[in-house]
């Protein structure tokens, strides 16, 4: 809140440049510390907690207001998305890992989305502030970053039939389904 | 309930049909037949049928799994990593484009929505003239249109067309565009609206239900899970087929290997696989078009938000079209696109929708409002069209690079322009394009002054593709063609491909039943030189 996103914002666009040298840096690190599950992608650790942190951000205005009930849906959102990534080929799955690395890698964090502490503390402002800078970026990369994290929540939580009641939709036909 | 709907795939399995699930192996196999045929889509599963049935010895190899109606549950979460490539999220390689292409047994047949077109003619026409293709006529590609929609079941489509249909008819029909129905593939339909996530009441009449069923009847055999890795070549003959059998998931391979040994191999793995088999193996590649000339029916989006109720999920899901903005221009003018709708279920919605957070949140809450439209581009035809290019990762996959230059980007504007005045003119009371800039627009005056100034842009623009055309291009002139007209791979005696994959140019149409006509008139042809007879007909 004492960091206001408008600052972050002009730091993370001076380095944009950057971007593609620590996104490549991000996954081989985040490969490299990721060996024991041979191949089998897992979000743990900070690459977790980043996701924790943007999801919300993503889902405002879906979640429940409950903090109880925010938590529990915001849980089984991140796990149908990590059950998600594992369904795409390695090669994309290896691009993922390559996004979550590097959002994972503080400094990382600190210069492409301006979150200034730890992902356990960024509040949903922050957050919102650097997706929208992803979302228009000069750079095709950090555009589809942006697009990667905007279709990997959304798609894993529309995809539960929990959101379906606030959307108006019945579902599929009982009789067959 | 389900159990009143008969399956086909089940009764055939007790029937003895001979498949084999390669995640299930436990050790490395050897098979032999006249003909492989990769891949079990529209050019697959056609060719499979004409084959088998002519008397030759086939094996067909999927990629994907074999599923069914008893699988088919209507649920995207299960779909769309069952059934699609890449879980539906196969993207060109800036990840501008996301592209719809099956992976199951039936290919894209599996989960497209039904629409059947024969190819336009003026499509046919550029390719006489202009890639030497003498069949290339309605007249003589007519005995083969009515054979596949015999095969496919393909009917005038008599039922009302569900409201997001209506509304293209009624907002073009206000502003004098001419529409027409859509023919399409089925027996029986039900009219629910889940032809994306394969049919559960076996009313589409996919190759899944058709031609596979026909050619293990006749004694095909079918391997499921399988990834053809390469053709290995000696000289300019292909030996055998090299496939890595995959795990139960169909991400990683089990391990297992397949060499697959026979008199003629037949690629029919879509217009990326099909390309990058090739590219693979190291085909001889004459004309130096091996993988390019890719293209896509490059599809804008617009989203419409209307006062009455839409429920764009129920009901058949395209049965409207509109050609006129196909005919405004020369076909080797600016691009021209075909008019289309969407059926809108909410992962592939949600995705779809631009933004994040509450305004993505209230756009959905809007759900059983929202009316969607696609414009078409029909790529190909203008020396600023040239397509993509298939090229292999280090990995050996394949990727499409489909590179959007202005001249693209000029039919974008266009097209979002068009749908937005449609759908105003069909009583919508906002109109949000697919687009990261854009807004929920609530006049067609505030639309067409803003939709003008919309800078497009790879990503800020939402691009998607559900037809994989082109990248081993049929052509007289072996310059200009990887394939000849008798559909025979330049270079390797023993070689076809039948997909779509052949086109030389886009279609300006869905591209099912051109696949299914010239693959037939290809199949026959090579029954008929393999098996020194007349080729047997489809059913």
């Amino acid at each position: 809140m004492a960091n206001p996103p408008r600052t972050s914002r002009r730091t993370f666009l001076a380095v944009g440049g950057l971007a593609a040298l620590a996104l490549g840096a991000g996954g081989a690190w985040y490969r490299a510390t990721h060996k024991t599950e041979a191949q089998r992608f897992a979000l743990d650790g900070e690459a977790r907690a980043a996701l924790h942190a943007i999801a919300p951000a993503i889902l405002d205005g879906a979640l429940a207001h409950d903090p109880a009930r925010r938590q529990q849906q915001l849980g089984s959102a991140i796990d149908a998305v990590e059950a998600a990534i594992r369904g795409l080929p390695q090669a994309t799955q290896e691009e993922v890992q390559d996004l979550f690395g590097l959002l994972a890698l503080r400094p990382a964090r600190r210069l492409l989305t301006g979150v200034p502490t730890g992902w356990e503390s960024a509040d949903i402002r922050q957050v919102s502030a650097f997706l929208q800078d992803w979302r228009v970026h000069r750079l095709g990369m950090m555009r589809s970053a942006y697009g990667a994290l905007h279709d990997l929540v959304l798609g894993a939580w529309y995809a539960q039939p929990a959101s379906w009641d606030a959307i108006g939709y019945p579902g599929p036909p009982r009789v067959l389904a | 309930m389900t159990a009143q709907i008969p399956d086909p795939i089940e009764a055939g399995l007790k029937r003895g049909w001979k498949v084999i699930d390669a995640s299930t192996l436990d050790q490395d196999q050897r098979l032999e037949a006249d003909v492989v045929i990769v891949g079990s889509g529209a050019g697959g599963g056609i060719s499979a049928e004409i084959l088998a049935r002519s008397g030759l010895s086939v094996i067909v190899v999927e990629e994907g799994p074999l599923k069914s109606s008893r699988d088919f549950k209507m649920r995207e979460a299960d779909a769309y990593p069952q059934l699609y490539q890449e879980s539906a999220a196969r993207k060109t390689s800036d990840k501008a484009i996301n592209i719809l292409q099956g992976r199951a047994v039936g290919g894209s047949t599996t989960v497209n929505w039904t629409s059947s077109f024969r190819t336009p003619e003026s499509t046919l026409a550029w390719w006489r003239r202009h890639h030497g293709l003498a069949f290339a006529s309605s007249d003589e590609l007519a005995p083969w249109f009515a054979m596949a929609e015999r095969r496919t079941g393909v009917v005038d489509w008599l039922v009302d067309p569900n409201q997001n249909n209506d509304l293209l008819r009624r907002g073009a029909t206000k502003l004098g565009i001419a529409t027409s129905s859509i023919r399409r593939n089925v027996q029986g339909c039900w009219n629910l609206g889940y032809c994306g996530m394969g049919c559960p009441t076996n009313a589409k009449q996919s190759m899944l239900v058709t031609t596979i069923p026909a050619a293990l009847d006749n004694g095909a055999t079918l391997i499921t899970r399988a990834r053809a890795e390469r053709l290995q070549l000696r000289g300019q003959t292909v030996d055998e087929l090299i496939c890595t059998a995959l795990d139960e998931s169909g991400v990683q391979p089990s391990g297992r290997q397949l060499r697959l040994r026979a008199r003629h191999f037949v690629v029919s793995g879509g217009a990326i696989n099909t390309p990058a088999l090739l590219l693979r193996s190291k085909a001889p590649d004459p004309s130096g078009q091996l993988g390019k000339r890719t293209f896509l029916h490059t599809t804008l989006i617009s989203a419409a938000f209307y006062e009455t109720r839409v429920e764009g999920w129920a009901g058949a899901p395209q049965s409207v079209y509109s050609d006129h903005f196909l005919g405004v221009d020369p076909i080797d003018g600016p691009l021209g696109y075909k008019l289309e709708t969407p059926p809108l279920h909410p992962l592939l919605l949600a995705t779809t929708m631009s933004g994040f957070g509450e305004q993505h949140a209230a756009a959905m809450r809007d759900f059983a409002h929202l009316g969607g439209m696609l414009a078409l581009l029909r790529d190909g035809f203008h020396a600023e069209s040239a397509g993509g290019e298939v090229h292999l990762r280090a990995d050996g996959g394949a990727e499409l690079d489909y590179p959007l230059n202005d001249f693209l980007w000029d039919g974008a504007r266009r097209a979002l322009l068009s749908m937005a005045e449609i759908q105003f003119a069909a009583g919508a009371r906002t109109v949000q394009p697919a687009h990261e800039k854009a807004q929920r627009y609530r006049s067609w005056a505030e639309a067409r002054r803003e939709i003008a100034a919309l800078p497009q842009r790879a990503h800020v623009t939402r691009v998607v593709s559900a037809h994989v055309m082109g990248g081993c291009a049929m052509d007289g002139d072996e310059r200009r063609g990887v394939v000849d007209p008798a559909g025979r791979y330049r270079g390797l005696a023993n070689v076809s491909v039948h997909d779509g994959s052949l086109f030389p140019t886009s279609l300006g149409a869905n591209p099912q039943l051109t696949i299914y006509a010239i693959t037939a008139r290809l199949a026959s042809g090579l029954a008929a030189q393999l098996t020194k007879r007349p080729a047997a007909a489809l059913a």
